[in-house]
């Protein structure tokens, strides 16, 4: 390094970190922050409830949803491989299977609630329904969210839309969507683990 | 420093020009409603602030004229109650928060050598959802039955404690427009700090290394960390009262088995954070403005950054020594207290830094400096009753009593207040292109030091006098009266300083004398560009070689890379 | 160095012990058996002596802070404003010096670790007291704006006056008072007898004080609780041991039945009083209002907004609401003649 002028002190590389990787990250770290409250709030008034139906009369553990939750997790990386690959037609593949792994998901979160309101757990009836839906409702929304962009996603690329340019947007699209899938590693410890022994 | 030819991602002139040229057909009010220029949001966001400010400040004088003597009658309990919620609310959400995201956005793309912002479009929804949420807490004053009506406006105190928020002791639907509006404050406020994260991380121009940071950008960008985790814990909490009082779930609801105190909790892990970013882009003012002025870099960058970063870390953890009269068990209690008094570590040795930047300088006293001199005394002060309060058993004494409302305006107005009008009369040159009346400024400062020390520096001795705050009446003969009278006389001292300061603004805007691009003799990129800056900022992006870019241009011979590191 | 701290307190303790006298002089009344003026500096109790101690060290610390580093900001700003002849040059430009970083972070660390553990200590020593098992316990109960005052063991119970024997060496007698409310968050706090403690629904509570000088002490609800959080004042009223005594026998006797007010105390058992109020074992037991069995006994009404006299009853009864805005004891409506009656009922009541 000369030292004759102030400009030759600059870098010569000069590589920042691509915005919407810092943005969803940011974003990552915005929900956490609110799944954490709702977390401890459940936690907090675990067995607290003055009146039935308790958690260990209604629940049962949804192993199945979390089996489809957690293992689009693996999909999305396939059709990540695919799309960095830009074999288009495995990636399409793979990236309907999340979402309709997603949608399963959902619909099980559905028949569930169902389930627990035919058996008089609402949210005004004690504090577990209290703590218990908003909760649980928060991931799915979160869920539905992901669902969205992963549906637009599949869509653009039906169309023949979707290129190597968007390789960021597909990235991002599945970081956010591992995120979705973690919190529901914690949800689900919290709520059908903790919350029942 | 010298530029070098843009870089394709960082945005061309041309484009920007090309939307320049469309826009200047719309009508000039069009084009600013329309606007995802972070400078012009910058200065909506300003404006906005500084309008919330004089309402919340009129409360204020109202609520200290009804204190003024024993056995007032100038306002009814109701009244006078939801008069301290909506100024402590409105001060907190609608002129604090919003006027450090104007400072942030007006600054940051400048500072770092950029042409925008990460998301100019989600910078301009957040500014647009913060009005929103402004004018939907004031709207609740009408929206439900009129001013002296029963049920209007929001009057459980700025951290609304449960349960009196709950259903049955709040009918109507003020704690409702409360909550909503501060949720959606809260997104705008999310939304610029992601936006500040990812333009300094993202945007920075060449050559601009982390350590090269101008540190009021590393300070904002640290507040903008502790918005992105201390933020949603208050929207969760909001989210969930706003369930209990509208689908009957039982969060805070003391009836059916729910909690007093977690709300205390959730509301507190914002809460304390939040008085940190308020405060910390106050400092990052400051560590501009008394280098400047002291004609001396920043004594100890580096210290300075390691400090911010502590500040954010524990200020995480120290949530509850708000709640030490609520009976936590002593282990509890000492541990807030710990993590408390180990805030004052970083937060002093800013303040040495801060002197030490000054001893040896050659100090001229314009009326940015000014405002800094105050800011270092009263917040010194401050902070050492911030110290007293944080000893336990002091606390059970002080807490919700005046001393604590002493406490927290001289951080609040004698921290946050004075660096914002630092700020303003330093920056108002590149924003308008005109200086701000310096003599007026040394009357608006010294005024409102007199002012802010009358009213709020006795108000110490009334709560050392057993006053309980949020009272609306009390009386006679506790030795309150003449302290309460003092305090409200140092109000009329502060009124006819901001009535100078309007004043000022808009003198200057017409009168003010033709500034330059570099009226300070000042060191940062901002100073590089035209006052008012360019709609792209820079014609060429700078590139750096040091902290003080502008100083190595100045000084050739002596440039300050050569002493970095 | 341990006697120059000493010294050091002790000037400091002198100097602001000086203004808070002056302070509190500027105001004080004529009858110095009510502590209506309740300064934090002089304290009348056993929690209260304590933390006045812990809070002359805090308050000699930071005093000395304060001038130390004010002086070193006044001197700078002093000594290095710009003078005639320094425009156009620069100073020494100095970027920092790791010693002094040192010096300016251990030394305030050091005071800091003094701070915690003084803390500590106090906080455990106030919070974790060894009681005699016989001391005296009383019960309060906040109320949007009132307090309900249980004495378990005597069995009985009144409002907003809480009366407590004097304390002494040879014969102490700390009063245990155990807090919890029926609705919101209320504080109860009387500076001079010790510090505040929050009374909360589901989050049962508790402090004691020994006080050591009779008089009234006064002191006031200190978390916001809603439209009349203001007017929640409370009334300690530490007694020598006779009149505590005393005071107990006539709290225990049922409530006085004089044949001369059997209009009003009939008025006051067909109206709506009963729903809310009791008087001995009639009415509501529930506590929605203040109990009135011995009414008389105490000085005030509402909580500090009026006398026990018979104007202020008959104001109350007229229109509660014009001695305490918004409070929930509602306005009955009654002719004057039931006002008359009932007010000369309630005035028997000692
Ligand atoms: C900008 C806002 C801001 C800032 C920066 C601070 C800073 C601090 N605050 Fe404050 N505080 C508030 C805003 C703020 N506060 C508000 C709004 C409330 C009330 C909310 C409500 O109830 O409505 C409050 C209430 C509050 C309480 C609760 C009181 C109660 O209700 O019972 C406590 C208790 O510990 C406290 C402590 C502190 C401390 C220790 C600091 C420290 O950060 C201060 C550190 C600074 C220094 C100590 C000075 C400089 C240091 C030196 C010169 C080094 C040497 C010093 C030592 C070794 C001690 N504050
Ligand atoms: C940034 C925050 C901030 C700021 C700047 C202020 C500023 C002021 N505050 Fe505030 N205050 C709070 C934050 C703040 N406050 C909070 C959080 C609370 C707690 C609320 C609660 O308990 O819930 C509180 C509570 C509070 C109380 C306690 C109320 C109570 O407990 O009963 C008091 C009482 O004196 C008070 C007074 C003042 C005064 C006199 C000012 C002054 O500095 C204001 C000066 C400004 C003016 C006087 C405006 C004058 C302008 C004009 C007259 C010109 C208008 C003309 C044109 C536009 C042409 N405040
Ligand atoms: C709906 C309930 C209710 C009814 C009915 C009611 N009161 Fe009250 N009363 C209260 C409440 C609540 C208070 C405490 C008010 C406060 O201090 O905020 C109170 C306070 C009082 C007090 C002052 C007691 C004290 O020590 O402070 C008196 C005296 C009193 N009521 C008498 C009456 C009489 C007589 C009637 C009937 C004509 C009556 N009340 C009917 C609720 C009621
Ligand atoms: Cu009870 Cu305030
Ligand atoms: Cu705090």
């Amino acid at each position: 390094m000369t030292e004759s002028s102030p400009t030759t002190r600059t870098a010569t590389e000069w590589k920042l970190p691509p915005i919407p990787k810092v943005g969803v990250l940011c974003l990552i770290a915005m929900e956490s922050s609110l799944f954490v409250i709702f977390v401890v709030a459940y936690l907090y008034y675990i067995g607290k409830s003055l009146n039935g139906p308790l958690p260990r009369d209604v629940l049962t553990a949804p192993i199945l949803a979390s089996i489809c939750l957690l293992s689009s997790s693996g999909t999305i990386v396939l059709a990540e491989h695919a799309f960095k690959a830009n074999e288009m037609g495995r990636f399409r593949f793979f990236w309907g299977i999340t979402w309709l792994l997603g949608a399963v998901f959902l619909v099980l979160t559905g028949v569930e609630w169902k389930h627990l309101i035919d058996e008089g757990l609402l949210i005004s009836t004690n504090l577990f329904g209290s703590t218990y839906y908003p909760l649980v409702g928060l991931h799915a929304s979160h869920v539905v969210v992901g669902l969205f962009l992963l549906g637009a996603v599949f869509l653009f690329s039906a169309t023949r839309r979707l290129d190597k340019r968007h390789l960021m947007s597909v990235e991002v699209i599945s970081w956010y969507w591992h995120f979705v899938d973690a919190v529901w590693v914690v949800v689900f410890t919290t709520v059908y683990i903790l919350g029942v022994y | 420093m010298s530029t070098s030819d843009s870089n394709a991602s960082q945005g061309s002139i041309q484009s920007t020009e090309a939307l320049q040229a469309e826009a200047a057909s719309r009508s000039r009010i069009l084009e600013w409603i329309m606007t995802v220029d972070h400078k012009r949001l910058g200065i909506m966001y300003i404006l906005a602030g500084l309008v919330f400010f004089v309402v919340a400040g009129i409360m204020a004088a109202l609520i200290r004229i009804q204190l003024a003597v024993p056995h007032n009658h100038f306002l009814g309990p109701e009244v006078f109650n939801r008069m301290f919620t909506m100024h402590g609310t409105s001060m907190v959400f609608l002129f604090g928060m919003p006027t450090i995201a104007g400072l942030a956005n007006y600054l940051i793309p400048l500072m770092v050598g950029t042409r925008d912002m990460a998301f100019p479009r989600l910078n301009a929804f957040g500014f647009w959802i913060f009005l929103f949420g402004g004018c939907l807490l004031f709207y609740s004053y009408l929206g439900a039955p009129g001013i002296y009506g029963s049920g209007s406006a929001p009057d459980v105190g700025w951290f609304a404690y449960a349960p009196l928020t709950s259903k049955v002791f709040s009918r109507g639907h003020t704690v409702d427009y409360w909550a909503l509006s501060i949720l959606l404050t809260g997104i705008g406020s999310l939304a610029t700090a992601v936006n500040i994260i990812a333009t300094v991380f993202c945007l920075r121009c060449k050559g601009m290394t982390l350590f090269r940071l101008p540190l009021f950008v590393w300070m904002v960008l640290v507040t903008a960390f502790l918005m992105v985790l201390a933020l949603p814990p208050l929207s969760a909490a909001q989210i969930m009262l706003l369930l209990d009082r509208f689908l009957g779930a039982g969060f805070f609801d003391t009836q059916t088995g729910g909690s007093a105190v977690i709300w205390q909790h959730f509301f507190w892990i914002f809460g304390h954070p939040e008085v940190y970013i308020l405060i910390l882009p106050g400092f990052a003012v400051v560590s501009e403005i008394i280098p400047v002025f002291s004609r001396k870099p920043i004594f100890g960058y580096p210290v300075m950054v390691a400090a911010s970063i502590m500040i954010t870390f524990i200020s995480l953890g120290v949530w509850a020594h708000h709640m030490f009269t609520i009976g936590m068990t002593s282990v509890g209690n000492v541990f807030f207290a710990t993590s408390t008094l180990l805030i004052a570590i970083p937060t002093g040795i800013k303040i040495f830094n801060w002197l030490g930047t000054m001893w040896g300088g050659s100090l001229r006293f314009e009326p940015p400096m000014l405002f800094c001199m105050g800011f270092l005394f009263q917040f010194l002060a401050a902070g050492l009753t911030g110290v007293m309060l944080a000893i336990v058993p002091f606390d059970w004494q002080l807490s919700d009593s005046y001393f604590v409302v002493a406490h927290f305006h001289y951080v609040l107005v004698g921290g946050l207040l004075f660096t914002v009008f630092a700020a303003v009369y330093y920056w108002y040159p590149k924003v308008t292109g005109r200086m701000l009346g310096g003599r007026i400024g040394k009357w608006h400062f010294w005024l409102l030091v007199v002012g802010f020390n009358l009213t709020f520096g006795v108000q110490h001795f009334l709560g050392l006098l057993g006053m309980p705050r949020r009272i609306y009446t009390y009386e006679a003969g506790r030795g309150w009266e003449l302290w309460n009278m003092i305090s409200t006389i140092g109000v009329v001292f502060q009124a006819a300083a901001i009535l100078l300061f309007v004043y000022n603004l808009v003198h200057s805007w017409y009168r003010g004398k033709q500034a330059g691009p570099d009226p300070w003799d000042a060191w940062t990129l901002e100073w590089a560009t035209s006052s008012p800056p360019p709609s792209y900022n820079f014609r060429q992006l700078p590139e750096v070689g040091s902290r003080r870019p502008l100083w190595d241009l100045k000084h050739p011979d002596d440039p300050d890379w050569y002493h970095e590191e | 160095m341990s006697l120059v701290r000493a010294v050091r307190l002790k000037t400091a303790r002198l100097l602001l012990a000086g203004i808070f006298l002056i302070l509190a002089s500027v105001s004080l009344g004529a009858e110095d058996r009510i502590h209506k003026v309740q300064n934090v500096f002089d304290p009348h109790s056993t929690p209260a002596h304590g933390i006045l101690g812990i809070a002359w060290i805090v308050l000699a610390i930071c005093a000395l802070i304060f001038v130390v580093v004010g002086s070193l900001l006044v001197y700078a700003i002093w000594r290095f404003r710009e003078k005639r002849g320094d425009q156009g040059t620069e100073p020494p430009q100095v970027y920092g010096s790791n010693q002094i970083e040192m010096a300016w972070t251990v030394i305030p660390l050091l005071i800091v670790l003094v701070l915690i553990l003084v803390t500590a200590r106090t906080t455990i020593e106030i919070d974790e007291p060894a009681f005699p098992a016989d001391a005296l316990q009383i019960q309060v109960v906040g109320h949007q704006w009132w307090w309900e005052v249980v004495y378990p063991e005597q069995g009985f119970i009144t409002a907003n006056e809480i009366h407590i024997p004097v304390s002494s060496e040879d014969d102490p007698r700390p009063a245990i008072i155990q807090l919890a409310s029926a609705d919101v968050a209320h504080s109860f706090w009387v500076p001079q007898l010790g510090g505040k403690r929050d009374l909360l629904p589901n989050h049962p509570n508790r402090m004691w004080i020994e006080p050591e000088q009779t008089g009234v002490y006064w002191g006031n609800c200190a978390e916001f609780c809603g439209t009349q959080h203001a007017n929640m004042l409370i009334r300690v009223v530490v007694d020598t041991p006779e009149e505590f005594e005393a005071w107990v026998l006539n709290q225990q006797r049922p409530p006085r039945e004089d044949p001369a007010v059997a209009g009003g105390r009939h008025i006051f058992e067909t109206m709506t009083c009963i729903n809310c109020h009791a008087v001995g074992e009639k009415g509501a037991q529930n506590g929605f209002g203040p109990d009135l069995t011995h009414l008389m006994t105490r000085g005030t009404i509402g909580a500090g907004v009026g006398e026990t006299s018979r104007d202020d009853l008959y104001q109350w009864l007229k229109d509660p609401d014009s001695m305490k805005p918004g409070c929930y004891m509602p306005d009955m409506k009654l002719s004057e003649r039931q006002l008359n009656k009932l007010t000369d009922y309630l005035t028997t009541l000692k």
